[in-house]
């Protein structure tokens, strides 16, 4: 079962930046518990750009799809077999990464 | 009632968490579980009054149930997965040892009760799955509408299945959060039954005390040795013998110090009594729950209110606040402190918990209550108002209204 998991900050009271050398550690143990598929932090959400080609013609906007006081700023895709892991995991990378954690399954 | 009909919601009572459990074990979804086991009472309410209640009403009601749920998944999976089927008929007489089905019973509680669900969510879908109650019920328990609980019941199987929230019995090391968890969820069902919110409802709910207590029963059976479980029943059983006694004929919540001790029910009282013991004699550090209990034991020995042994009541608090530093408590405390004290001293310790507490209707009874025995007439009655304002429970609302209005100027 895999879970996207993602790290959501806040544009207020954002997370500290130097939690990197924890998070390393974090990534390699979920790779030797055969956890880890995929990892990747986010560039600012003012780098976003939105399509919409549902019209006649391509629409490009600049900005993310939504403006809120939260964001997202990194995900990662974990390999596990219930929620209860994805949970335990999860709750040592809210700790981590010094940041809200979302867990929502893939379908 | 005829004896059908008896034998009917006794099985109900019984058998339902059993059936839902052992179908959602093997069909490893709620969903089908539920509406195969309801489709089974069903049919047991059509069939048995003419052909008979069978020698086995639970295993009558499994084997119905899970062709129920074959004849579902059969019509669901008609164009794939034929193998899949097979394997499921196959396994369709398969014994299941007693242990097996309790534990079977006690993952369906824990699913339910799981912590990435909302609390309300979890106490509707507990009295669901593991009480058999209907969604009408429920809907009407909470007081919302039998739709909006329907779509909360729906929602909340959706999430256990896509979320792939596990069925069983949590780790060793997870095991006691997990248990306090089910606890809770328990507790404020009994307390919603007991003190029930709302202007249209009864003052005491006893459809939701005695399904609380029906299911902490059952906790209990398949966790004999958990002292909180028993701390739980214990506390919930000695709340219920005063139920009756609580609420006057003229619909007015009656304080436990003006109750008709004699009406409170003795059996229960024994029984609750009971459990406090055993865990006294346990010789391990009680929770929360139970040394709830132990207040409650307190008061239900004491023939008349005046034998109230309130140093033992002040010093149980006194644990409870090692464990428990809430304002909720510390109120409490302050209560059993004023028979010990006197109000002066217990008033000066409900102040301090304004900040706190200034939004809860107990916080102003008890002040209103300690300012009337000082004789401050006048701040009783702003006391009462603002506690009249913020109280839900009917029967309350009754008992503080006359109180205020019996207040000389």
């Amino acid at each position: 079962m895999q879970y996207l998991v993602s790290v959501i900050d806040d544009k207020e009271n954002p997370g500290s930046t130097d939690e990197q050398p924890a998070i390393s550690v974090f990534n390699e143990r979920l790779i030797a518990e055969g956890y880890w598929v995929f990892a990747g932090g986010l560039a600012d959400t003012s780098a976003a750009t939105v399509i919409d080609n549902r019209g006649d013609a391509a629409v490009f906007t600049d900005g993310p799809f939504v403006e809120s006081k939260e964001y997202l700023a990194g995900v990662w895709v974990w390999e596990v077999p219930d929620l209860d892991v994805a949970l335990k995991l999860a709750t040592e990378a809210s700790k981590v990464c010094k940041r809200k954690i979302e867990v929502r399954p893939f379908q | 009632m005829s004896d059908v009909e008896e034998t009917i919601t006794r099985t109900h009572h019984e058998e339902w968490a059993r059936v839902v459990a052992t179908l959602t074990r093997r069909f490893g979804d709620l969903d089908i579980a539920e509406e195969a086991t309801a489709e089974a009472f069903a049919i047991a309410v059509e069939r048995w009054p003419a052909d008979g209640v069978p020698p086995n009403p639970g295993g009558w009601l499994t084997t119905t149930a899970n062709r129920k749920a074959i004849d579902r998944i059969r019509r669901e999976n008609k164009r794939d997965d034929k193998h899949k089927e097979a394997l499921m008929v196959s396994d369709d007489d398969s014994p299941e040892p007693l242990g097996a089905i309790d534990d079977e019973r006690l993952r369906l509680v824990f699913t339910c009760c799981h912590p990435a669900l909302a609390m309300e969510t979890r106490m509707a879908l507990t009295l669901r799955m593991v009480g058999g109650l209907t969604v009408p019920e429920i809907a009407r328990a909470f007081l919302v509408q039998e739709t909006a609980m329907g779509q909360r019941i729906t929602r909340a199987k959706a999430k256990i299945k896509a979320a792939r929230i596990p069925y069983r019995v949590p780790s060793a090391e997870d095991l006691p959060a997990r248990v306090s968890g089910v606890l809770a969820v328990l507790f404020l069902v009994f307390n919603e039954g007991y003190l029930a919110t709302g202007p249209d409802t009864d003052p005491v709910r006893h459809d939701l005390t005695a399904e609380a207590i029906r299911l902490t029963r059952q906790i209990r059976a398949l966790m004999p040795e958990d002292g909180e479980v028993a701390g739980l029943l214990a506390l919930m059983l000695l709340t219920e013998a005063r139920r009756t006694a609580r609420v006057s004929a003229s619909g007015e919540l009656v304080t436990l110090d003006e109750q008709d001790r004699g009406a409170w029910d003795a059996a229960l009282i024994a029984e609750g009594h009971r459990l406090v013991r055993e865990r006294l004699a346990a010789g391990v550090a009680p929770g929360r729950y139970q040394i709830l209990a132990a207040i409650n034991a307190v008061h239900t020995s004491a023939r008349d209110v005046r034998d109230t042994d309130w140093s033992q009541v002040v010093a149980l608090y006194d644990q409870l606040v090692r464990l428990d530093s809430s304002a909720i408590v510390a109120l409490n405390r302050a209560i059993a402190v004023a028979e010990l004290d006197g109000p002066e001293v217990a008033l000066a310790a409900v102040d301090r918990l304004e900040d706190k507490l200034a939004g809860y209707h107990a916080y102003h009874a008890t002040r209103a209550d300690l300012l009337r025995r000082l004789g401050h007439s006048q701040q009783a009655r702003a006391a009462y108002d603002k506690a009249i304002e913020l109280a839900g429970n009917t029967a309350e609302i009754a008992y503080l209204t006359r109180r205020r209005d019996q207040l000389g100027s």
